[in-house]
């Protein structure tokens, strides 16, 4: 382990003291202590209800509130703070998108193109909105090694697509999509792009003015903050238009029996108490990311990630889902073991004290594409050393034995 | 989990199962599903005017665990009455869920093998998988 590894676990309390080879970081991530403190602080120091006393702490709550929506704006480069709603996770932003925008701007005969390898997350809410409005879903199929081919794009728009709804990295492929290429088909068409940022923005610098999506979304847990904070990106002129998404408190200007006037965005879409502690450590795991930096947490994932692509390309029974090459792999590898179901697999790897996870990641209609039920998956967060790696390929290499299979 | 799960007797019943093929006069059929795994098993059974089962076998796909146990249910089950099989699958399911007496856990000969299973929550339900089967089977005639 060398002095950089250290310094960066030692900031992870449950990486210390338990045992355990956490690989499952595109799930979620364990949280640095500075999160933690930052969360604690908050509820030892600061707490009351944001944005409605009147008194010193409601606007110490408030402050901290929106501090950490300014620090979201700036680590996405978003025109405006406004522009930033939170939300419990990913999947409630793109909810939210697809009841607010989605139901009020769909109609019958219109189609959402949805990339083949969404997360359900980013395909339910659309199958829900062409359910209620007569749209239509269409997929975008990836190649075999996990890219997708703006030709193919191509041919699936036409003057029926709204909407296009499309992850920047794949949580089973790993691999980096372009995400501004398919922003500008979009926007050629008049349709819009929602990307799902889930998978990129704890690993890499996003931009979405360079991206020029027109809605982001991504979860504050897998970014090493905590469960239950997650972001909504929009433009403002969009956002603006758009019909409250729950109703409730701190959502209105004034109500009357006769009469209601809504909040301006983006406390609009922030129905009933918000989860400021949740905000806080959201700020303090984006301070954590700027301190190390992103070219430095990149570089060290793609170590990690190529080390163990190249060995697991010399092993005899392991097929890599997706591209060929390390580099096509964020910080993701999933797999199959020849002869060996992925949860048992899994179960093999928890006997040795190895977090992995097994099945279809959320992405059936992807793994139908490709063939198969389910898949074994390796995920890579900072903290992870050579040694960890190294310690899961011994195991991987071991697995047909202990199965029987020799 | 001990190092010891996948032992000779799981792999064997899963890597060359006796009964995993079709079987054609069978007059009892039904598929079990286990959405978190992907498991998915179709169980024949022949059961004579006796209500004696007098053939059985199972077609699919899942991991080793769901596999393997269903392929030790049907040794077990073969040659006995339909009731008998429901009371077996009924203390089967009672040693993964709860825990049973060891005359119980005699009873279920090789398929007691499968207990420590009752310490490892995400795979339970690919150990009931075929036993559920069986006991949906009967219980729905």
């Amino acid at each position: 382990m060398t002095t950089a590894d250290q310094r960066i676990r030692e900031q992870f309390p449950l990486i210390n003291t338990n045992s355990a080879i956490y690989l499952d970081n595109a799930a979620t991530t364990q949280k640095p202590q500075c999160v933690l403190d930052a969360v604690n602080d908050y509820y030892v120091n600061h707490n009351a209800n944001p944005m409605r006393g009147l008194y010193d702490l409601s606007m110490e709550a408030t402050a901290a509130y929106e501090d950490a929506r300014s620090a979201v704006c700036e680590l996405i480069g978003a025109e405006r703070p406004e522009e930033i709603v939170f939300t419990r996770n990913a999947s409630e932003s793109l909810n939210l998108i697809a009841y607010s925008y989605g139901l009020h701007n769909i109609k019958a005969d219109d189609e959402i193109i949805v990339s083949v390898a969404e997360h359900h997350s980013n395909f339910l809410p659309w199958k829900n909105v062409a359910d209620h409005t007569g749209a239509k879903v269409v997929y975008w199929d990836c190649e075999p090694d996990g890219s997708f081919d703006l030709n193919t794009l191509h041919g699936l728009i036409n003057e029926h697509t709204r909407l296009i709804a499309i992850t920047q990295v794949s949580n089973v492929l790993g691999r980096v999509n372009d995400i501004r290429a398919v922003s500008d088909m979009a926007h050629n068409a008049g349709a819009i792009i929602v990307c799902d940022g889930s998978q990129s923005v704890p690993h890499m610098k996003t931009d979405v003015k360079e991206l020029d999506v027109d809605f982001f979304v991504f979860s504050g847990h897998k970014m090493y903050a905590p469960m239950g904070i997650g972001v909504l990106y929009g433009r403002y002129k969009l956002l603006d238009k758009m019909p409250p998404f729950l109703y409730g408190g701190e959502m209105i200007e004034s109500v009357t029996k006769e009469r209601v006037t809504y909040a301006e965005v983006p406390h609009k879409f922030e129905a009933g108490t918000v989860n400021a502690g949740g905000a806080v450590g959201l700020a303090a795991a984006i301070g954590f990311v700027k301190d190390l930096g992103y070219p430095l947490i990149e570089q060290r994932e793609k170590e990690l990630t190529k080390h163990t692509f190249d060995a697991m390309k010399e092993m005899k029974y392991i097929s890599i889902i997706g591209a060929e090459r390390a580099e096509d792999h964020m910080g993701i590898i999933a797999f199959k073991v020849e002869g060996v179901h992925p949860h048992d697999v899994t179960a093999i790897f928890s006997d040795e004290g190895i977090c992995v996870r097994a099945g279809h990641h959320c992405a059936q209609p992807l793994h139908k594409h490709i063939g198969i039920m389910s898949s074994t998956r390796v995920s890579f967060g900072v903290y992870n050393t050579f040694e960890e790696a190294d310690r899961f390929l011994e195991v991987l290499a071991g697995i047909r034995g202990r199965m029987g299979i020799h | 989990m001990s190092e010891t799960f996948y032992n000779e007797i799981i792999n064997e019943h899963n890597l060359n199962p006796y009964h995993k093929h079709s079987l054609e006069d069978a007059n009892f059929s039904l598929e079990g599903v286990n959405p978190s795994c992907g498991d998915d098993i179709i169980l024949n059974l022949k059961v004579d005017e006796n209500g004696i089962i007098t053939d059985g076998a199972y077609e699919g796909d899942g991991c080793a665990i769901s596999q393997a146990s269903a392929d030790i249910m049907l040794d077990l089950v073969i040659g006995r009455s339909k009731e008998e099989a429901l009371r077996l699958a009924d203390i089967f399911m009672r040693m993964i869920k709860e825990g049973i007496s060891d005359e119980e856990k005699e009873e279920l000969e090789e398929a007691g093998i499968l207990e420590s299973v009752s310490h490892m929550p995400a795979r339970v339900k690919c150990a009931v998988l075929g036993w559920r089967t069986l006991t949906e089977m009967f219980g729905e005639e």
